[in-house]
């Protein structure tokens, strides 16, 4: 057995509702993310995946329901001590003035570090390690703001990786980026996940990306679960057209025999 | 591939260490310890540093220690504030354009002085009330330029300088609405405060500006950390550990005690805390713990050489030093704002 699976989940989500405005975003969501999984959200447009991200990082404060990061109640931590555990990349990231990659990514050591303290050897090489699983040690030199959009998310994702997190929460890694690179991310993910731990959650519009590296999957519908469980048993054609309100054809790769979704080009009315 | 060191040794260019800190901060403190050493020599009348020193009964001796010296002292404390206030400003609200003077905090603090000296110093606490009363000026100028230009919890970068400009329209309107119900005594003083001066100081005023710049500046150190994070946006701030709340009331509360004490002894002096952070960032890089004391003594440097050519360039007679640095800042700011439409001000 996995040593590590014998551990307090590292997320564990029950029956929460939040929201912006009177109406609940999430009405009860549960669910729960053991250490060294790969749990992908998905759903349509406004169904609350990243509402549950801005809940589990402490953005947002549910109106109702726990959750509990690495066995201790959310609440409990305070912005120093959750930053430890949590590391967030948002789908968009701003960088106000003339950063170097580097120093981006040693932003990451920040909740380690007294308020006077320079990085010492071992945080740079925390960094160092970081900036090597994203292939971005030839650019450690350079500002964030001359590379492309695909060089820039990996930054932030070397970012949240200094930051040796137990959990770390992508807010639609694909977005912006090509095939190469997800396949490239995911892989880099797995292997923290078998290395370390990392418990990873993360929301998803491909649902091809969350068939092919997930390890659990939960589809979302206006707020509340449809189905959590393998890709296999939640992404299923029924699941499927009735979440998204078209009809939806679920093969397989005849190569890897990866599930592989295409909408079936019937919609069931509403655009 | 190579060993791991080597490749550590490389990252150590790409980043700050102590050892580059130290290097440029010397660097900037021998150039402000030059550029003082020029503005006690010089001046409208020649004097010679050597009998100044070694005769106290010269002419040289007063002119160099009654008015040089505080002069120089005073122009040192001034300028630091200034500067290290803007880059703490423009870590705030994202900003590079922002800074005291042009948000309006600068005329705020210069009217809560006015009215403390106005009408409260026939109580006789006027002295004291002052930077008091221009703290306080400062502080709710500064609170009410960032919450209005707040649009659902977001800077609008342009609208935050509008908001500045009105400010400074406003601000400016008030002062002179005072300055026409009161005594032709204090017309000139009012004048003084608009314009911005270093004229005759006290080593009262330098004392006060002094004490209260430093400790504004070791609280902003404190937090010169959290400022590098605050870059990445108040949500990912917040995600890497700040309370971004506290961090935005605690920088709120010390750059306004610093501009109320810089207002308070010399007037609106505008533009320095947007020239000296903008040029010392292009050559060292973002890093503010960095940032802030290299703006600090950047500061301290330009402004000396700027009060020395407020005092010089039509000698005897005397340019108000804020005129100096508007003429330089103007053109500046513009030179920054039609850069910044080419280059986004955020990634």
């Amino acid at each position: 057995m996995n040593p590590v699976a014998a551990q307090a989940p590292a997320v564990r989500a029950a029956g929460i509702r939040a929201g912006y405005t009177a109406d609940d975003v999430l009405r009860g969501v549960s669910f729960s993310v053991d250490p060294g999984q790969i749990f992908a959200i998905v759903g349509p447009n406004g169904s609350g995946k990243s509402t549950i991200l801005r809940v589990l990082s402490g953005t947002m404060r549910p109106r109702a329901g726990a959750v509990e990061i690495c066995g201790r109640a959310l609440n409990t931590y305070d912005r120093r001590a959750l930053a430890k555990v949590i590391a967030v990349v948002a789908q968009e990231n701003i960088v106000a003035f003339r950063f170097t990659v580097l120093e981006i990514v040693l932003m990451g050591r920040a909740p380690h570090l007294g308020a006077f303290r320079f990085e010492s050897p071992a945080d740079l090489e925390i960094a160092r390690d970081a900036l090597e699983r994203f292939d971005l040690l030839e650019f450690a030199h350079r500002h964030v703001e001359e590379l492309s959009g695909g060089e820039r998310k990996r930054v932030f994702l070397a970012r949240a990786l200094a930051q040796q997190p137990r959990v770390v929460m992508l807010d639609e890694p694909t977005a912006f980026l090509d095939l190469r690179h997800v396949a490239g991310i995911f892989a880099r993910f797995r292997e923290l996940a078998a290395e370390r731990g990392l418990a990873v959650v993360a929301t998803l519009h491909d649902l091809n990306a969350a068939a092919a590296y997930a390890d659990r999957v939960m589809l979302l519908k206006e707020g509340a679960a449809v189905a959590t469980g393998t890709p296999l048993e939640v992404l299923t054609e029924d699941n499927l057209s009735r979440v998204y309100e078209t009809e939806v054809y679920v093969g397989r790769n005849p190569n890897t025999g990866a599930l592989a979704i295409l909408p079936s080009g019937r919609s069931q009315g509403r655009v | 591939m190579n060993p791991p060191e080597t490749q550590l040794a490389d990252l150590a260019a790409a980043h700050l260490t102590r050892r580059r800190m130290l290097a440029i901060l010397g660097g900037l403190a021998a150039l402000t310890a030059l550029s003082a050493i020029a503005a006690t020599a010089f001046g409208s009348v020649h004097i010679s540093l050597a009998r100044a020193l070694t005769d106290p009964a010269s002419p040289d001796h007063v002119i160099f220690f009654a008015a040089r010296l505080p002069r120089v002292m005073m122009g040192i404390a001034v300028g630091a504030v200034l500067a290290s206030v803007g880059a703490a400003l423009q870590a705030l609200v994202r900003n590079p354009l922002a800074e005291g003077g042009i948000l309006g905090i600068s005329g705020g603090g210069a009217l809560g002085a006015i009215i403390a000296l106005v009408f409260l110093a026939r109580f006789g606490a006027g002295e004291t009330l002052v930077p008091i009363f221009a703290f306080a000026a400062a502080l709710l100028s500064t609170v009410a330029v960032y919450r209005i230009a707040e649009v659902d919890g977001q800077l609008e970068p342009f609208t935050l300088l509008l908001v500045g400009v009105i400010f400074n329209a406003f601000w400016g309107a008030a002062i002179m609405l005072v300055n026409s119900v009161v005594d032709f005594y204090y017309a000139h003083t009012i004048l003084f405060w608009l314009m911005g001066s270093l004229e005759a100081p006290t080593w009262r005023e330098v004392a006060t500006v002094s004490v209260l710049g430093a400790a504004g500046f070791g609280v902003l150190m404190y937090r010169a950390r959290d400022l590098n994070l605050l870059s990445l946006g108040d949500e990912a701030a917040a995600e890497l550990g700040v309370e971004v709340n506290a961090l935005r009331r605690t920088v709120f509360i010390a750059t306004s005690v610093m501009i109320g004490a810089a207002v308070s002894v010399s007037g609106i002096i505008s533009f320095v805390g947007l020239i000296v952070p903008h040029m010392l960032r292009l050559a060292f890089g973002s890093d503010h713990r960095l940032l802030l004391p290299a703006s600090l003594l950047g500061g301290a440097a330009f402004m000396v050489i700027a009060d020395l050519a407020a005092r010089v360039v039509i000698s005897p007679a005397e340019i108000p030093v804020g005129a100096i640095t508007a003429l330089c800042g103007g053109p500046f700011f513009i030179y920054m704002l039609r850069r910044q439409e080419r280059r986004p001000l955020s990634l």
